[in-house]
């Protein structure tokens, strides 16, 4: 029998052949997560319905040396749910139930291919909600929440899936399972919590993931600022940050973007405008009254000319739906688009849009900006026609320069999509080798022979063979109390 | 090696003297680098060398931890104490580790903005508040030094400096080993700088406490006090309680003046019902909190910290008073009543400290929580693991620091599971 026979045979036997997809047409419909440049299709997908099948699937991937790769929605815009060829991809969509609600203590339990909304839908009724909201909230799950540490508008004040996550259930690329924090805070020992979240599918798969909710505000309000150019709509962002205002969120777009968004969903943007602000404060009501009228004040001081005020729940959804559509919407006005995402310190914002307007004239492409204003975070969209000869290659480097303009400015590569397979060729723009390696440390405690989510994230992996040196034997070992891994 | 040393560090070396003993294991040598890269060559010595190091800052932590299994020389950051960086319109800084908090604070204090974390240990420098990570009564709001850490620089003990994180808030580039050094102990390599995410200082604070007077709250009635203000929508930046017989409530709001007294007056309101509520004005507040902090704990007394999901702290006062019946031992208790965090201060007699903490590491465990002391005397660290159990996650954490620290060069013995 050969490799992937057996390999099969074993999973079938393991998982039931319903959960085992092998057929080649099959697997072409999974060969691409949310960043559709890369296809690879499988060699085999799974897909468990439990922590148990789970370690079992991995169990069997160990054994056979095959490397996987795990998936939840697959709706990742860095490649980094892209399938290895020969391997197996481990689908955790069938995962999907909510195991605890302890409002009291703040805390839901989920299994991995659970959707993000659902958390909030769950609690709710109790007036709570689950604070990370990245734009595909609808559909993405909280397992691939966890490996991209997603974020989303509401990052700015209440923080990153990071922030949010106080215990995993892991299973190892070994096939152990292992449980890392908890409902409590503060678990004794090295934050392997923190350490996981954020580590795009490479150190393991969670199967088990303890968050935290937050109580819903008592007041939520928001503000449309149109400004003639974005630079002015960057003043006020500055304004409102020098004033020690911490909103629920700021978003930026401009006339592009703009313009995309109301033509694919009317939200009534201001027409004429160079720069959109969309602003949000949260908390109670005394507060965020008093704010509210000073980020009118300062939107004013920096020459806004037209200021509305969502008077209730739907014009405040309705502000936001196009800011939410807005990456969709590029495909209203281009055929093809991109969706970079870089981040820089909020106070080089001039001097990069001025930078990005000159890469895109320089490669006669049109840029689109979005902007997570409030901490930084920028994405540029691209626009290309893949019909006509060489816009795709110039689009792709147009989107490398932008990157390159970010990391001038002391900025990031990616602020909440992940390095994936796309941006790991950038990793040494931002990092040095000795950077890249010593990260691949904690990599090779996990796993040390690469099986897991191999070749994302770091443009050349480590060796993690013997450490060089005298190997100094740990008690522990010497009592037999833990085995060296 | 002295010569050795004193290529590197210059007149900064001397033989260490038995006030720089940590749990009764003597150094032979403090070593002062003044330089990311003094300290790299000094580690490097120390690695060839098979020697063990303990990095230290302010001192003000060294208690923590199991006695150190080996311990040769002490590396000093107290010449790396600048501030290198603040981008004021950013909120963000960049420090080197032997920075005192305190020094920082007022260096920000100038753009109105400040680092939120209030460890109570005022001389407790950025890279031991890192390692330790330690926190004060606004962890609450704004988390704890996970939450506002964003880029890290770190000598490995084979001398290699690399980074982690960056400048800005939002990143997802490469792994976050902001998080792996947090509490780690010093026991994967030396944190030379760190650069911090900022907060404004707010314009106003309230502080309510309930009750004001009297005998206090019973276990049941402090949960319930507690749960009223989280399942409100008010938003306070520390909540807090202490207990000697009976539990009192700290609430504090910061913020704009008109928001925290509303807010003020709301938790009164709340808490009133449970027996006299009051309601301090701001210049009452920042004594209150600074005293708040951690009480002294007597010499050779032991100070535990037990943590539990939010809900059960009547569980843990309850398991903590049944424990106690009849102990002279036990002292107070207080904690962050909003974070599910206690301490327990207990005496000098060493028994039967030993003994009522294997049976309340029992019982917080059942609660889905842990016990760790802080700070106990030989004695009682000798009979127990100061951390406790880890559970299934100890080979891997072992495999970590194998990967990062293969000579155990870095604080050996002091972390959890021989670590």
């Amino acid at each position: 029998m050969d490799r992937r026979a057996r390999l099969v045979r074993r999973m079938e036997e393991a998982l039931g052949a319903v959960a085992v997809v092998s057929e080649r047409a099959e697997l072409r419909t999974y060969e691409c997560d949310g960043l559709t440049s890369y296809r690879v299709v499988p060699s085999l997908v799974v897909l468990p319905e439990s922590a148990e099948q789970v370690q079992r699937a991995v169990c069997i991937c160990h054994q056979e040396g095959v490397p996987f790769v795990a998936r939840g929605s697959g709706t990742g815009l860095s490649g980094g749910a892209l399938p290895v060829e020969d391997g197996v991809l481990i689908v955790l969509a069938r995962m999907r139930r909510i195991l605890e609600v302890d409002i009291p203590s703040q805390r839901v339990v989920v299994e991995p291919g659970v959707i993000n909304l659902w958390v909030t839908e769950a609690v709710a009724p109790q007036g709570y909600y689950y604070a990370p909201d990245p734009s595909s909230q609808l559909v993405c799950s909280i397992g691939g929440n966890v490996a991209e540490n997603s974020g989303g508008a509401h990052c700015l004040k209440y923080g990153f899936t990071t922030n949010h996550v106080t215990g995993l259930e892991v299973v190892l690329p070994t096939g152990e399972t292992v449980q890392f924090g908890g409902k409590a805070l503060d678990t004794p020992g090295y934050d392997l919590v923190g350490a996981f979240v954020g580590s795009e599918g490479t150190l393991g798969i969670a199967t088990r993931i303890t968050l935290r909710i937050v109580r819903k505000p008592e007041v939520v309000r928001t503000l449309l600022a149109a400004f003639v150019s974005m630079e002015e709509a960057g003043g006020a962002v500055s304004g409102i940050i020098a004033a020690g205002i911490l909103p629920a969120a700021v978003e930026m777009m401009d006339a592009l973007s703009r313009e995309a968004a109301e033509a694919a969903v009317h939200a009534g943007y201001p027409a004429g405008a160079g720069g959109l602000l969309i602003v949000e404060l949260d908390g109670p009501a005394a507060e965020v009254e008093y704010q509210f009228g000073e980020v009118e004040r300062i939107c004013h001081q920096n020459g806004c000319t037209e200021l509305r005020i969502a008077r209730n729940d739907e014009e405040r959804v309705l502000m936001w739906k196009g800011r939410r559509a807005a990456f969709a919407a590029m495909g209203r006005i281009s055929p093809d688009y991109y969706v970079q995402d870089g981040v820089i310190p909020r106070t080089a914002l001039p001097q990069v849009l001025r930078k990005i307007a000159q890469l895109a004239a320089a490669h006669d492409l049109r840029v689109a900006n979005v902007f997570h204003a409030g901490d930084g975070n920028l994405h540029p969209l691209v626009l290309y026609d893949g019909a006509v000869e060489g816009q795709a290659e110039r689009a792709e480097l147009l989107a490398g320069e932008i990157l390159k303009a970010c990391l001038e400015q002391g900025g990031s590569i990616t602020g909440e999509h992940g390095v994936g397979f796309d941006k790991k060729r950038y990793m040494p723009d931002m990092f040095t080798t000795t950077d890249l390696a010593t990260m691949q440390l904690l990599r090779c405690a996990f796993d040390p022979d690469h099986r897991c989510n191999p070749g994302k994230v770091f443009p050349t992996p480590r060796l993690c063979g013997e450490v060089p040196g005298p190997y100094r034997v740990h008690p522990l070992e010497k009592a037999g109390l833990a085995e060296r891994m | 090696m002295d010569v050795r040393l004193r290529e590197i560090v210059g007149a900064h070396v001397w033989e260490a003297g038995t006030e720089d003993a940590i749990d009764g294991v003597q150094p032979a040598l403090v070593i002062e680098p003044g330089s990311v890269e003094e300290a790299a060559a000094v580690l490097r010595l120390a690695n060839e060398n098979n020697l063990a190091v303990a990095p230290r800052g302010g001192g003000s932590k060294l208690g923590w931890g199991n006695p150190p299994e080996r311990l040769d020389w002490i590396l000093s950051t107290v010449r790396m104490n600048r501030v290198l960086e603040h981008a004021a319109g950013d909120l963000v800084v960049r420090v080197q580790a032997g920075a005192c908090l305190r020094d920082v604070q007022q260096e920000l204090a100038g753009a109105g903005q400040w680092l939120a974390l209030d460890p109570p240990e005022a001389e407790g420098t950025i890279g031991g508040i890192i390692a330790a990570n330690d926190f004060g009564s606004h962890r609450l709001r704004f988390g704890t030094v996970r939450d506002l850490l964003i880029g890290i620089t770190y000598v490995l003990p084979d001398g290699t400096v690399a980074k982690a994180g960056g400048k800005v808030v939002k990143n997802v580039a490469g792994y976050d080993l902001n998080k792996l050094f947090t509490g780690s102990l010093g026991t994967l390599g030396l944190i030379a700088e760190a650069i911090f995410r900022l907060h404004p200082v707010p314009a106003s604070s309230r502080a309510v406490v309930a009750p004001q007077s009297g005998a206090g709250m019973g276990a049941g009635e402090l949960g319930g006090a507690v749960q009223s203000i989280l399942d409100s929508s008010l938003v306070p930046s520390a909540l807090d309680f202490e207990w000697r017989e009976g539990g009192r409530l700290f609430v504090l709001f910061e913020g704009v003046e008109t928001g925290v007294t509303a807010q003020a007056e709301a938790a009164r309101q709340l808490l009133d019902r449970r027996g006299g509520a009051a309601i301090l004005e701001d210049v009452q507040v920042r004594p209150l909190w600074q005293g708040m902090g951690r009480p002294q704990l007597d010499r050779n007394g032991t100070r535990l910290k037990i943590t539990t999901p939010i809900a059960e702290l009547p569980a843990l006062i309850t398991c903590v008073e049944n424990l106690a019946a009849g102990h002279p031992l036990v002292r107070t208790m207080w904690g962050h009543a909003g974070s599910g965090i206690a301490y327990l201060d207990l005496g000098a007699d060493e028994q039967p400290v030993i003994a009522l903490l294997a049976e309340l590491r029992e019982k917080i465990a059942a609660l889905g929580g842990s016990v760790v002391a802080h700070a106990a005397p030989a004695g009682v660290k000798r009979a127990l693991d100061v951390w406790g159990e880890v559970g299934t996650a100890l080979p891997l954490m072992l495999a970590v620091k194998r990967q990062f620290d293969p000579m155990r060069v870095m604080n050996p013995g002091r972390f959890v599971g021989g670590i």
